[in-house]
């Protein structure tokens, strides 16, 4: 029997057209938009001006707060001004706009694809490493990860967990990037296992990707302590509470991080990133993304420096169907519908989905027939039907009892409602609202 | 059988009576002294309960009155003066004249001045489109058009225009109690000191973008040109955060801001129509603001 989480989840068809499409790198463009804030957290602070020369890999905007990330410039050229733009956020935000001038990086990264397995410094210089490299969470939340890597006092990480398991539907950068940099996800690990002191390090993988699972199965046996741990398939199985009970049986208490049960969970992506700023120097300035849809000619699978607009990653893939209904960063369960195109690439941008017309607009909501498929299918064990009329109806205090803020926010409710109703818009409210009760007494 | 009648009344009589002495007893013991005072203001108060004053409701409103000492800091929009007037005859306090307010919309994004360029999906609630971006126009300052200030308003003040996609404040009925202030997600409705005869003269903008990104996205933006600052006699408008900013209480209504303002987002409402000689300019510059006129009216 395979593992998976016992409540709820549901299962939305797959469709991982790209699942076998080779990563490509995609071509330098002319000019980049780079975003300061593409992390949760305080936004970075820009410290180059126009007219500066920079390099690929030099810092251009330092962490602006604890929880925060350096940001680093992912092309060679001149700033040619600083400006705000439409991100994927859906609002106009700083960013850093860089005429690409050839392609040289700085001198410090090595630019080689050798494997380096000898792990040669210490935990603290580890964690200065991916400080400095500016690595983020690349499943999706884009929390800084050194951040995530100081175990708080009196808590004690055990189990390091690397979430490969790529939930989403239609997204496959994830299995690529596993099928592509095996050996460097390995010594990622062991690079993340060194940092937290832990022995045991497990990489969840859904059942859906069998030739990662054998391929990393395989490799795992030359490393110590690690191991493959295959899932059954079923979303929203790579959420972090998910993942931990799925894989090592505990629950992470309501409110609590998954350090109160002694896990750390990363993102493959995010582990090969910590490998290349580790043995490599090389900062966190490029990723991989699906760039898919149903009617999209070539689904790719691409590597995409940050800061390229959306539309010339479309355009890699065989440009914008006729049918194009919405464009979608991320997938489509989790993710949000770009208000524009030339919204640029961040680091939290695993793909781009482009939905046809017939797809992509909301059914007319109708009212709650009391079926509760939603309670049914909350991985958290939440009422969502509760939630949203506590919402409509603006008793925040009473959604906060009802713990809102438990919501992972993984649209299962949605996905099955028979009544289409807008479930996870009012509970984003909810949990937006009580939020500020919650900043507000700590305050008084 | 007169027996069983005389006993029942005796027993019956005998329990209503110990059990009065006792309730008397135990309401001298748990009395609590409440100032009649409260009773009284809160009786001159308009009963409303809107929370305009910054108090839950008009009874703790009338229990802060008796309290404290200063009643200038206390005020309750929805009685106005008035009401305020007699709050402290009852007390015996003396308070100063506020000049009423007024809410106003400082967003003039109609349809045709305002391209859609997207279609917003989504619940129809303000602030939920609000957190998923910047809505339906290119504009992300500006009125999104859910209607979450007229669901807010009690006194029946604010209603959407199906034409303008705006919501419009009747200002007979408008208490200033500032729900909708609170409401809004977007910070577009402010409260205005009222000027004679209702006349108003505002930026109906509060888009902070550049000037370029303003105009691209809406025709009516302010672009924050300092035009008006420069020809203001009054000092009455600020500039700042890319936007022209009227305060009421220098504005002395001479409309010279507007006439120079080179996008129309001036308006100035309540007015009679211009002089012939100035009437050409009007309808030559603005044309929609002759509409706001008229409408408003």
């Amino acid at each position: 029997m395979l593992k998976t989480f016992p409540k709820g989840g549901v299962h939305p068809p797959e469709n991982k057209i790209s699942a076998d499409k080779a990563i490509v790198e995609l071509p330098l463009p002319k000019k980049v938009f780079i975003p300061i804030s593409q992390h949760i957290g305080a936004p970075a602070k820009i410290i180059v001006k126009r007219g500066d020369i920079v390099k690929v890999g030099q810092i251009i905007a330092s962490a602006g707060g604890y929880v925060s990330a350096n940001i680093h410039s992912s092309v060679s050229g001149k700033v040619a001004k600083l400006d705000k733009i439409f991100d994927t956020s859906g609002y106009r935000k700083d960013v850093v706009v860089i005429d690409v001038n050839g392609d040289e990086w700085l001198e410090s990264i090595d630019k080689t694809t050798t494997l380096i397995k000898d792990i040669s410094v210490d935990s603290e210089e580890i964690l200065k490493k991916i400080t400095e490299c500016g690595i983020v969470g690349l499943g999706g939340a884009t929390f800084p990860t050194h951040v995530k890597l100081k175990v708080p006092p009196k808590k004690i990480a055990t189990t390091l967990i690397i979430n490969g398991v790529e939930c989403e539907p239609y997204l496959t950068s994830d299995h690529r990037l596993m099928m592509e940099k095996s050996e460097e996800l390995m010594v990622g690990t062991q690079i993340l296992m060194k940092a937290l002191a832990v022995d045991i390090a497990y990489i969840g993988i859904e059942n859906n990707k069998l030739d990662a699972i054998q391929k990393l199965s395989e490799l795992a046996t030359q490393y110590k302590g690690i191991e493959v741990v295959p899932l059954k398939v079923k979303y929203p199985q790579g959420g972090e509470k998910q993942l931990i009970k799925a894989i090592i049986n505990r629950e992470v208490p309501s409110g609590g991080l998954p350090i109160d049960v002694g896990a750390v969970v990363h993102n493959v992506g995010t582990t090969v990133a910590v490998y290349e700023a580790v043995q490599k120097n090389k900062p966190l300035f490029e990723r991989i993304v699906t760039v898919t849809g149903k009617s999209v000619k070539e689904p790719q699978n691409l590597l995409v420096r940050i800061g390229i607009p959306v539309i010339q990653l479309i355009e890699a893939a065989g440009g914008l169907p006729e049918d194009t209904g919405k464009v979608i960063s991320g997938g489509p369960m989790m993710g949000k519908a770009l208000n524009s195109l030339d919204v640029p690439m961040a680091k939290g941008t695993s793909g781009i989905l482009i939905m046809p017309e017939d797809e992509s607009k909301r059914k007319d909501d109708k009212p709650c027939i009391r079926c509760t498929k939603c309670v049914s299918v909350c991985p958290m064990g939440l009422e969502p039907f509760l939630l949203m009329t506590l919402g409509e109806n603006q008793l925040w205090e009473r959604n906060e009892d009802e713990r809102i803020m438990d919501c992972i926010e993984c649209g299962s409710c949605v996905f099955v409602c028979p009544s289409d109703r807008a479930l996870l818009d009012y509970i984003r409210l909810g949990k937006n609202k009580v939020g500020q009760l919650i900043r507000e007494r700590k305050v008084n | 059988m007169s027996d069983i009648v005389l006993y029942t009344i005796l027993t019956v009589t005998a329990v209503g009576v110990t059990a009065a002495t006792i309730l008397y007893f135990a309401a001298q013991k748990f009395k609590v002294y409440e100032d009649p005072r409260i009773d009284q203001v809160e009786e001159a108060l308009p009963a409303a309960n809107c929370g305009g004053c910054g108090y839950p409701g008009c009874r703790n409103f009338a229990e802060v009155c008796v309290n404290t000492d200063d009643l200038d800091s206390l005020f309750c929009p929805v009685g106005g003066n008035e009401t305020m007037a007699s709050v402290a005859s009852i007390l015996g306090k003396a308070v100063t004249e506020q000049a009423p307010k007024v809410a106003v919309i400082r967003c003039n994004g109609q349809p045709q001045f305002r391209a859609r360029t997207t279609e917003y999906n989504g619940a129809i609630n303000c602030t939920i489109e609000h957190m998923n971006g910047a809505g339906d126009t290119a504009c992300q300052y500006g009125c999104l058009g859910g209607g979450e200030c007229v669901d807010a308003c009690n006194f029946d003040a604010i209603h959407m225009n199906a034409e303008t996609l705006l919501p419009e404040v009747i200002d007979d009925l408008c208490t200033a109690c500032g729900a909708c202030v609170e409401a809004c997600p977007r910070d577009i409705i402010e409260l205005r000191t009222k000027a004679k005869k209702d006349r108003k003269i505002f930026v109906s903008c509060v888009s902070q973008d550049k000037g370029i990104t303003t105009k691209k996205a809406c025709d009516v933006g302010c672009i924050s040109c300092s035009k008006c600052f420069k020809v203001c006699p009054y000092d009455a408008i600020t500039m700042g955060n890319n936007i022209a900013f009227i305060d009421a209480d220098k504005c002395r209504l001479c409309r010279k801001c507007v006439v120079v303002c080179p996008t129309s987002s001036i308006l100035e409402i309540g007015f009679p129509p211009r002089r012939v000689k100035e009437e050409k300019v009007v309808a030559k510059e603005k044309p929609d603001n002759v509409d706001n006129k008229e409408k408003n009216a």
